[in-house]
């Protein structure tokens, strides 16, 4: 690929596992060059776990801490569980870049750095009192230090390119630098940048040219004596692609409604980190769907609502302001039975909270956040690719039991990527539905036994007219009725129906040791964390165990005996410990929770140093 | 929906009354509207299965339970939403939303809006009795400044909203008035409100007996109620009065009333023309102007493509343009790989 000459003798290493992270202005493209190098790293066949991480601000003023905007990935030939602790490599386009995540590289780490953006101005802008450049504040570092810019406007000189324009495309020179230090192919990002650029040739052509720009300069510069090649990993037999959270629920959603055989509606608010669901459904408009843009939170949900009454598998989705907004809807889906999927893609709270950043401290509102007793089931996705399986497995409880459904995702996953093993359509469990058609004995509140689901007749069914609404209904022919025994009846029944959904969750089977001295319990999002700290913890042979929940209501009904046989629990979360609380109050144990509440993911030593300090004189 | 259809037996009013028992207060105005609605629902050609009625909260919200249709008592406010998800899933459904001046214009005010701008296929009875009173008799978003309730012992120091002027400044495309009383006129609106392809706001005027008695009975009582509507009719001048002696002429940017006593030629009165924005906006101005008459009837009426059938048509194209949706390609559209 390089055309220069070697200057300098070059080696390259074999390595597991690597981290690196993009960060600059917000206008500096760097969501744009991390996935792309994330999208290589899928083709060079490295297990790999993605995290942006952006500011709310759309343009926040250049140069400041505020706008800082990064891209972080661990890529490897191991299991790769999440995005990474500590950086091998830090690409920080400005001094606020600097300022903001200099603390997470390594020591001896490498720091790649657009050295124009380097001005007084600027890194006073950043909070540097002097520059960091010429002090000593890089000194534990491996420093690249480069005019990107203009080396891009070299190579483009005879483009006659805007300034701007050719500093836009620094970051395809940033990315070649990386694409020469792990010994990649530049195909897959030539090509993005063909089809992205096709309108507007000059800039494509100066896109590619900074691209190779950024690749052999690497390859000629001292500091980069030896590139990497990360061995691909062992995955199980399948055929992959890389997928993101909130693409992947939204690929659940459509693939549970072929299965049932019904059309899917999607009535929602636009909300930061869930709107790509509204975004990737949009577009899915030749299976069918139907996507409603409401005119607000409140909207959104009553009209999933209506389309659920009308017959159609009905989906919401929103983050935790809109579904406060949600709540007292959410009690009528309840009061009227009626299945659907109302999606909560966390973020930081209360109020407005950090609305880029991720928190899993919905979940009390998810479990017991509504008027009355209005028990609703509760799902929990882990990693990116698992968002398919708990959207539609959220889906398959919703129309099995005529219920609604919560399903728990955070900004995290929703946003972040890994690898996702294509299933095969036709080997998704089936999923059935209550419709009926037969006015023979029709009564619209009598319960099917086993799945105490009421029968789903939709207007336009003949000679079954019937009426339905949020006041309390008599069981049976769903008539209103205000009388005591009646309301403790159905009250119990809504129980009931919530508690029998556990029937169908599989055995609870703790990863690592299945009894012992310590089980660590989480749920969502927190999945990759934990099991790379317990998968440490396995391998210096301390006895832990690790169950993750999906089911966070019901549980499952063999946790309490799981619990049992642990001799002590520890539950992180990000919350202030939300699944630690409904845990002591449903089973009689002690439990030691684990608190972040910083926006962003826990990193896996948090976890592995609270197991170390838990089990101090044991191991 | 059955695999075998057989021509069904004609309805009658009967068969669209439920069997619930009605349980609004006696005398209310409530009760001359859903027999109404039941007289002319058989009238309508529309299946009764494919009849959805939807409400939100209030006294007139419990009006699906009196219908031996689909219904869905929802929640306050909400109804205009729920209607548009129902309408969305089946647009071959005929959607009704009963709400009131409180579930519709207060709470429900910003739904209201929304739905007449898209301008779904759904229609809107929209019960105005200017007064809340399942809560039991505080001032709504429709009563007039000063208003002595319950809640405005001093007087209400709100302004009111003027419903159909509302409706026009959403961009609502039918948008029309009746009264409880006038059951004939009420029947024709109702079946006009069904023919039209688009959202269809009805504003009714209805007696509260309990806590706004005779707010309307200057438009309904025998004696005077000639002298104070003006009865809209598509094409016809706008004459009223007991000898139909008056009439209203356009001057300047402003309706005035005249005396049609001769001396003033019929000539001068304005045809009603319910296509002309702008005259509906001027009728519209009327609603609480003392020296003039309350119009009743179609304000305005103009066919624009209904959000529905857009979507549907939408749909339509993406399938034509991409092919039916599959979902394995969907699964492995972009890089993949196989170990």
């Amino acid at each position: 690929m390089a055309e220069d000459q070697q200057k300098i003798s070059k080696t390259t290493e074999e390595v597991d596992v690597v981290t690196i992270r993009f960060a600059g202005d917000s206008g500096d493209g760097m969501q744009l060059t991390g996935s792309q190098f994330t999208n290589n790293t899928a083709i060079v066949g490295n297990d790999l776990s993605t995290f942006p991480d952006y500011p709310s601000e759309i343009r926040a003023p250049a140069g400041s801490l505020a706008g800082v905007s990064s891209f972080q990935i661990q890529f490897g030939s191991q299991n790769i569980y999440t995005p990474g602790d500590t950086l091998d490599v830090l690409v920080a386009m400005n001094p606020a870049a600097l300022k903001v995540h200099l603390k997470d590289l390594k020591i001896n780490g490498l720091l790649l750095l657009n050295s124009v953006n380097y001005t007084p101005r600027n890194y006073k802008l950043a909070g540097w009192e002097s520059n960091p450049l010429e002090d000593k504040t890089l000194k534990d570092y491996r420093v690249a230090e480069v005019n990107m810019s203009e080396l891009v406007a070299n190579s483009v000189k005879d483009l006659n390119l805007s300034p701007k324009v050719i500093n836009r495309s620094a970051n395809m020179f940033a990315l070649g630098f990386l694409y020469y230090m792990y010994d990649r192919n530049l195909d897959s990002t030539i090509d993005f940048i063909t089809a992205k650029f096709g309108k507007y040739p000059d800039l494509a052509e100066a896109n590619r040219r900074s691209l190779k720009a950024g690749y052999n300069y690497a390859h000629t510069i001292k500091i980069i004596r030896t590139n990497y090649r990360i061995p691909k990993a062992k995955f199980k037999k399948g055929t992959y692609r890389n997928i993101m959270g909130n693409q992947a629920v939204s690929f659940g959603l459509v693939a549970a409604a072929r299965k049932a055989g019904l059309e899917l509606f999607y009535g929602g608010y636009p909300i930061t980190p869930a709107s790509d669901i509204l975004h990737y459904l949009s577009g899915f408009k030749n299976f069918g769907v139907k996507t409603f843009q409401a005119e607000d939170e409140i909207a959104g949900v009553m009209s999933t609502i209506g389309a659920a009454y009308a017959g159609d598998l009905a989906i919401t989705a929103t983050s935790g302001p809109g579904m406060a907004l949600k709540t007292e809807a959410l009690g009528l889906a309840v009061s009227v039975e009626l299945p659907m999927v109302i999606i909560n893609v966390q973020r930081g709270g209360p109020s407005t909270g950090l609305p880029t950043k991720t928190e899993q401290s919905d979940l009390f509102q998810a479990v017991l956040g509504r008027n009355g007793e209005a028990p609703i089931p509760v799902v929990a996705a882990q990693t990116p690719a698992h968002c398919f399986d708990a959207a539609y497995e959220a889906c398959r409880i919703a129309l099995e039991h005529m219920i609604p459904v919560i399903l728990l995702s955070d900004g995290y996953l929703g946003n972040g990527s890994e690898p996702w093993r294509i299933p095969e359509y036709k080997k998704l469990p089936e999923i059935k539905t209550h419709k009926k058609t037969d006015p023979e004995d029709f009564l619209p509140y009598r319960h099917d036994e086993k799945t105490l689901a009421r029968p789903w007749v939709v207007p336009g069914t003949a000679n079954m007219e019937y009426r339905v609404g949020g006041l309390e209904k008599s069981e049976g022919t769903g008539n209103v009725n205000y009388t005591p025994e009646n309301h403790q009846l159905m009250t119990e029944l809504r129980q009931r129906k919530l508690d029998i959904i556990a029937d169908s969750f599989p055995p609870v089977v703790p990863f690592g040791n299945s009894s012992g001295e310590l089980l660590i319990l989480g749920w969502g999002s927190t999945f990759g964390a934990i099991r790379t700290a317990v998968e440490n913890a396995l391998a210096k042979g301390l006895s832990v165990g690790h169950v993750q929940l999906t089911h966070l209501n019901p549980f499952p009904k063999d946790l309490g005996e799981v619990l049992g046989k642990f001799k002590q629990i520890l539950i992180p979360e990000l919350n202030m410990g939300q699944l630690q609380t409904l845990i002591q109050g449903k089973f009689v144990v002690k439990t030691e929770g684990l608190h972040k509440m910083k926006g962003v993911p826990f990193t896996q030593s948090d976890i592995y140093n609270k197991m170390v300090e838990m089990l101090k004189g044991l191991a | 929906m059955n695999e075998v259809k057989t021509k069904p037996a004609a309805l009658s009013k009967k068969d669209f009354i439920s069997n619930q028992e009605v349980r609004w207060c006696p005398g209310c105005g409530d009760y001359a509207i859903l027999s109404q609605v039941q007289k002319i629902m058989p009238e309508l050609g529309v299946p009764r299965e494919n009849i959805v009625v939807i409400s939100g909260i209030g006294c007139s919200s419990r009006f699906p339970y009196y219908m031996n249709t689909y219904g869905f008592h929802g929640i306050h406010g909400r109804a205009t939403a729920l209607a548009s998800g129902v309408k969305l899933t089946n647009p071959e459904l005929s959607v009704w939303v009963i709400t009131g001046d409180g579930d519709g214009l207060a709470i429900g005010g910003n739904h209201m809006i929304h739905l007449l701008r898209r301008n779904l296929d759904i229609n809107i009875l929209l019960f105005n009795n200017e007064i809340y009173g399942l809560t039991k008799g505080q001032y709504s978003p429709t009563s007039e400044l000063g208003k002595v309730t319950k809640s405005s012992p001093f007087g209400s120091i709100d302004y009111p909203f003027n419903p159909p002027q509302l409706a026009l400044g959403a961009a609502g495309t039918f948008i029309a008035r009746g009264i409880d009383r006038e059951q004939k006129h009420l029947q024709g609106l109702l079946k006009h409100a069904h023919t039209h392809t688009g959202t269809a706001f009805v504003e009714i005027y209805q007696n509260c007996l309990i806590f706004n008695n005779g707010v309307f009975s200057h438009l309904t009582e025998k004696e005077v109620k000639a002298e104070n509507v003006l009865v809209l009719e598509h094409g016809k001048p706008m004459i009223f009065g007991k000898n139909e002696d008056k009439g209203l002429r356009l001057n300047g940017s402003h309706l005035e009333v005249i005396q049609l006593d001769g001396k003033t030629s019929h000539d001068h009165v304005l045809i009603h023309d319910e296509t002309n924005k702008i005259q509906a906006l001027l009728l519209s101005e009327l609603t609480y102007l003392k020296d003039f008459p309350t119009p009743i009837g179609v304000f305005y009426h103009q066919d624009v493509e209904t959000y529905d059938h857009m979507m549907i048509k939408q749909i339509d194209y993406a399938k034509e343009q991409k092919g039916e949706g599959n979902i394995e390609a969907l699964f492995h559209e972009g890089y993949t790989w196989t170990v």
